[in-house]
């Protein structure tokens, strides 16, 4: 593990030598780890009801947006046109909600999920072992966690009111998760929000952590670049491509085997190119709205974040076939999820 | 820059280099080697007694300072080797024991099994347990579980001077394990020491090499020269090594492309 | 009575005890190890320790190993 001041030295060196150095080596290792395989998944927002005021998210509970919980019959219809699209495995999220998307409902949503998914994510608000136990027995494989912001001050200013305020629940979480028996447990941070090598260098350090007491689990990484959500900016600072790919970069040198994912909120161009370099899992064909593929029209819609990558599930797979990648949709099938 | 010192089971030490007592010509060599080497850790073994010939008691030659380690050897499984650190408890001289369990007599390598065992039983009945293992990240993680004070992985085959063969192993124990790591085993040279200290290892134990040496005391002293340096190497934080990928074709030219990225 | 002492049978008078009996058999007494028929026996239990016809004594010491 690299110390602090060494992470920085290389966040801060801009030098195009450096990044295209760093960006080789992060690629022959993704290369010698991963082959040339992508890992493709899709995104379905069950529910933006949140209890939490977090000031960078569309969903926040003080923003006045059309507030919608999906049924099964409507969730179905909309994994249904997911799955159409050739998706195999599905991240669920909702907004942070222990009132309107409790356990009973996420479970139901595991359940329905499975006749459609081979792999089940979720990304809600953090709960307890015994529930993450429970969510496992039903068919969820993996947890996505963000931090956001590891600066426990800056995580207070930005989270003001609701379950999300507990820097250490949320922290734990990982962990927990890890113990309760999921397979992919993923962290990330939302650069801008924070001083970026100090919130690099603690996610490292969490990871690490993580890495030693549930060694069998796989891990993934993200890092969010805070975008605007209609019309506001919230950054304090701004991480521009270079140091974003140099981000990427190192993270793939240190942890050789975790899965580095990008969303759409970035552009095309950039997640092509990434691709080349270190990504290993994309989305595909995304809406963050809830009911954004089959039930409301595109006007209705509140997303979380705007997306930039607009290419649809077939575009992607095109893109990757003409790059010489392997898009993958399933990495494998669980019979039945026990520990 | 100072070192911390090595702490192994809340016990302090201001020396990383360990010294096994066995295959020395004779006794007054052991002994010097021991100053010389600065060793505040010895191991050694028991045997019974050759009751034609008197031996000279080797633990008279040993500084009172130096902690004692009883090695194992002779033992082929766990029961055995619970045994002679049961037996060798009884003597009063301390309950620091080294699990060193070999039914091989062809490589003379570690039962990592067997080994895990006799940490579970030893380790229950308070004694301080230093397993010699072949660098195995599972058998390394049971033997934290099992209540070990310290791993020591193999270098290489016991008295073969080969060095660091098992070198990426090593890395990912001292990576991965929270405690001290002992690189014991194959050490033949002052050099290949400080390698080991330079990866993070906590501390080396040779024997056969000083053991052997046309001058003993001298290698002692040597080795004692070679750790203080890899460790000090170590803490000095080398720089990184740069791997030269070779450059296919460039993958971050878009970045400069146009002035309005991003 | 008829014993064996590392393995070897020897022929002792039954009235020695285990002091003794290591005295006798080793240059000296510190750092000897005792177990008799599979048991060890500390140095402070040697005076009141007496043999019997049958019985397996290991003595034990410290030599030079890696």
């Amino acid at each position: 593990m690299m110390t602090y001041q060494q992470i920085r030295n290389i966040l801060e060196d801009r030098s195009p030598a450096s990044v295209e150095a760093l960006a080789q080596q992060a690629a022959q290792l993704t290369r010698q780890q991963f082959g040339r395989a992508i890992s493709l998944y899709g995104p379905i927002y069950l529910s933006n009801f949140c209890s939490s005021h977090c000031t960078y998210c569309g969903f926040n509970s003080h923003n006045k947006i059309q507030r919608l919980k999906m049924t099964p019959e409507q969730y179905r219809k909309e994994m249904q046109h997911i799955h159409g699209q050739g998706i195999r495995n599905i991240i669920m999220l909702t907004g942070e909600s222990y009132k309107h998307t409790p356990l009973e409902y996420l479970k139901e949503a595991a359940g329905i999920a499975s006749e459609y998914f081979q792999s089940i994510a979720l990304e809600v608000h953090p709960m307890e072992i015994a529930e993450y136990k429970e969510l496992f027995a039903a068919g969820v494989d993996g947890i996505t966690v963000y931090q956001e912001t590891y600066d426990r001050t800056r995580y207070a200013q930005v989270h003001l009111s609701g379950y999300k305020k507990d820097y250490d629940f949320r922290y734990g979480t990982a962990a927990r998760a890890a113990e309760a028996g999921m397979r992919q447990v993923s962290l990330g941070i939302l650069l801008g929000l924070s001083n970026v090598v100090e919130d690099v260098y603690a996610l490292y350090q969490h990871l690490r952590e993580l890495e030693k007491s549930f060694p069998g689990v796989d891990y993934g990484v993200s890092f969010p670049r805070l975008r605007p959500v209609k019309t506001e900016n919230l950054a304090v600072c701004d991480v521009d491509d270079i140091q974003f790919v140099k981000i990427i970069a190192l993270t793939r040198l240190l942890f050789p085997r975790v899965s580095i994912s990008l969303s759409t909120r970035e552009a095309p161009k950039l997640r092509d190119h990434l691709l080349e370099i270190a990504i290993t899992r994309m989305s595909a064909g995304s809406n963050t709205s809830v009911g954004g593929y089959t039930l409301l029209e595109e006007k209705d819609q509140d997303p979380q974040f705007d997306i930039k990558d607009e290419r649809s599930v077939d575009e992607i797979v095109q893109l990757l076939k003409s790059k010489n990648f392997d898009p993958v949709f399933t990495d494998w099938r669980h019979i039945e999820n026990s520990l | 820059m100072t070192d911390s010192p090595l702490v192994i089971a809340g016990k302090s030490f201001s020396s990383r280099f360990l010294l096994g007592t066995g295959k020395f010509k004779n006794k007054q060599d052991l002994r010097d080697s021991i100053i010389a080497s600065k060793s505040e850790i010895v191991t050694v073994a028991l045997r019974r007694i050759d009751l034609e010939r008197h031996e000279e008691n080797i633990l008279e030659y040993i500084p009172k300072h130096v902690t004692l380690l009883t090695n194992t050897s002779g033992a082929r499984n766990a029961q055995e080797a619970v045994r002679i650190a049961r037996l060798a408890k009884a003597s009063g001289c301390g309950n620091w024991v080294k699990i060193e369990v070999i039914n091989d007599s062809k490589y003379l390598l570690p039962d990592n099994q067997e080994t895990i065992k006799a940490t579970e039983i030893l380790a229950a009945e308070g004694f301080i347990v230093l397993p010699y293992i072949s660098p195995d990240l599972y058998a390394a993680r049971a033997l934290v579980k099992a209540g070990a004070a310290t791993v020591m992985p193999l270098g290489s085959f016991i008295g073969s001077n080969l060095g660091l063969k098992t070198r990426e192993f090593i890395q990912v124990l001292i990576n991965e394990i929270d405690l001290p790591i002992i690189v014991d085993a194959g050490i033949g040279a002052p050099s290949q020491a400080a390698e080991a200290m330079e990866m993070g290892a906590a501390a080396v134990l040779a024997n056969t090499a000083v053991a052997t040496a046309q001058n003993p005391v001298a290698l002692a002293h040597a080795f004692a020269l070679a750790v203080e340096a890899g460790r000090l190497a170590y803490l000095s934080g080398l720089p990184l090594q740069q791997s030269l990928a070779k450059a296919s074709s460039p993958l971050t030219g878009f970045l400069y492309d146009d002035v309005s990225a991003n | 009575m008829n014993i064996t002492i590392n393995g070897t049978p020897q022929q002792l008078s039954s009235e020695k005890n285990l002091t003794d009996i290591v005295a006798s058999f080793c240059k000296q007494s510190r750092h000897v190890i005792t177990e008799l028929n599979g048991t060890i026996i500390h140095s402070d239990q040697w005076p009141q320790t007496k043999l019997q016809d049958g019985d397996a004594l290991e003595l034990v010491t410290f030599v030079g190993g890696g």
